[in-house]
């Protein structure tokens, strides 16, 4: 079997003296979309966050165990450099207002001082919008505002400035929680087409969307990982009775 | 209780209610045919049409279920499940609609020791045994009730393979009536079905309640 993307050992996150990811262990696959679900409160998004170390960030937060990154321990790495091969999407589409479509997509370099050409700047902005499916909507309108286009248009912006620097994984926090439906079709599209190139992990709070979207799926449960399976088995016949009553609304 | 798990309930009553009017048709031929009364048959030709209705009605509560509430898990199951267990019951109507076509046919009451001999009356009673219990299964979600069907069935199909050599030999004995044997025969063929119809119904129970698949596999591995 290939070694896997991302391995996950023993791994514990706290806020102060609040645990809130126990004793994690998971090995992810590269080119999937994976899916983490469950209630809120569960550890999912504190989950996500320890992989690029935002976790960490936080006041009071600390961890334990490792997370290897294509065989690496991400807390053996500088953490800016880890975020250049983890990107992360957020809930709310969050290009930066002041700078054009163009600059948006750079951003990561420009506010990391990597020296590009011109040449260069445009092939990266031309792919990576090509690869977010937002090309051919911007491509007359690279100098304007990022703010100045609609919601889905934005997160896919968002989508395009994380894989302007060909990370290896791409993390998606409930992406498309603030978008209409159309949006929210067209960003669970673009994830089947990124997966060729990345790993995604989704944190999402809709089972549907899970369901559709991801090849395999995590279930949390009170910091803890209750369940990890491929997403068709997840909700045709999940093995841990917390999984079946949470995806059949039967949680109390 | 969840709009869902109201909507499934209401749809598990309807089914055990359709099994039941299927187990009913079936009783009503088999009495039709041991009594020769042609009126019961051609109730149990009438009432072939109710069966169907509810089959359709089954089949929208189904759809209903499936746009409205995208169930998953053994809710998923229990659905696709229900979806061929009402396919399943239709088609053992249609075998009971049969026999009742067959009673009509018959020029003259059946012999009750053609019906002895040719071990009519021990598929019979056991086709309806296994239909009723299959219902009791899908009820009590029962998969050890479920799975002794498959069992029964062969015994069914044991029957219907001796069938033919003991009606042949009858004819040859020349001392019965050819187009009366030939009714038994196929009164036979239709009841071999219902059991295979009933070995349906206990893989879609035991589907549904262990997620487990056993359709074209050996039965002592499921």
């Amino acid at each position: 079997m290939e070694r896997p993307v991302l391995e996950v050992r023993h791994f514990h996150a706290w806020f102060g003296n609040h645990e809130v990811v126990r004793d994690v262990n998971l090995s992810l696959q590269r080119h999937k979309v994976i899916a983490i679900m469950g209630p809120s409160g569960c550890g999912k998004t504190t989950f996500l966050r320890c992989i690029n170390r935002m976790h960490e960030l936080a006041p009071d937060a600390r961890t334990q165990g490792e997370i290897l990154l294509e065989g690496e321990n991400i807390y053996q790495m500088s953490p800016i450099m880890l975020r250049l091969r983890v990107g992360m999407v957020f809930q709310r589409p969050n290009p930066f207002p002041h700078l054009t479509i163009y600059e948006n997509v750079l951003a990561g370099y420009l506010l990391n001082n990597i020296a590009l050409s011109r040449t260069e700047k445009d092939a990266i902005v031309e792919d990576s919008l090509r690869k977010a499916a937002l090309w051919n909507e911007v491509k007359d309108n690279l100098r304007k505002k990022g703010s100045f286009l609609s919601g889905g248009q934005q997160q896919r912006l968002c989508i395009a400035r994380a894989i302007a620097m060909k990370p290896d994984i791409l993390l998606l926090d409930e992406p498309t929680s603030a978008l209409d439906p159309i949006s929210t079709a067209g960003i669970e599209e673009l994830t089947q087409e990124l997966k060729k190139n990345y790993t995604l992990i989704l944190v999402t709070h809709n089972m549907q969307q899970a369901a559709r979207v991801s090849d395999d799926t995590a279930f949390f449960y009170m910091g803890e990982l209750v369940e990890f399976a491929p997403t068709r088995q997840m909700f045709t016949a999940p093995k841990d009775q917390r999984t079946q009553n949470y995806i059949t609304g039967r949680f109390s | 209780m969840t709009a869902l798990e109201h909507a499934l309930k209401e749809l598990k009553d309807d089914v055990i209610l359709m099994w039941i009017m299927v187990e009913a048709q079936l009783e009503a031929a088999h009495k039709a045919m041991l009594e020769y009364d042609q009126d019961l048959a051609r109730e149990v030709m009438q009432k072939e049409k109710r069966i169907n209705a509810y089959e359709l009605k089954i089949d929208e509560q189904c759809e209903d279920i499936l746009a409205r509430y995208q169930p998953v898990a053994v809710d998923l199951r229990f659905l696709l499940a229900v979806l061929k267990i009402n396919a399943n019951l239709e088609r053992t109507a249609d075998i009971a609609d049969g026999i009742a076509r067959y009673v009509i046919d018959a020029p003259t009451p059946f012999e009750p020791a053609l019906l002895q001999s040719t071990h009519l009356l021990d598929m019979y009673t056991q086709s309806l045994t296994m239909l009723s219990d299959t219902r009791i299964a899908f009820q009590r979600e029962d998969t050890a009730l479920a799975r002794s069907i498959f069992q029964r069935d062969e015994i069914i199909d044991a029957y219907n393979l001796q069938a033919l050599d003991i009606v042949c030999a009858h004819l040859q004995e020349g001392k019965a009536s050819i187009r009366q044997e030939l009714l038994v025969l196929s009164i036979i063929r239709k009841l071999e079905r219902v059991g295979d119809q009933a070995k349906n119904l206990a893989e879609e129970i035991i589907f549904y309640v262990e997620a487990k698949v056993l359709k074209h596999h050996s039965k002592q591995e499921g």
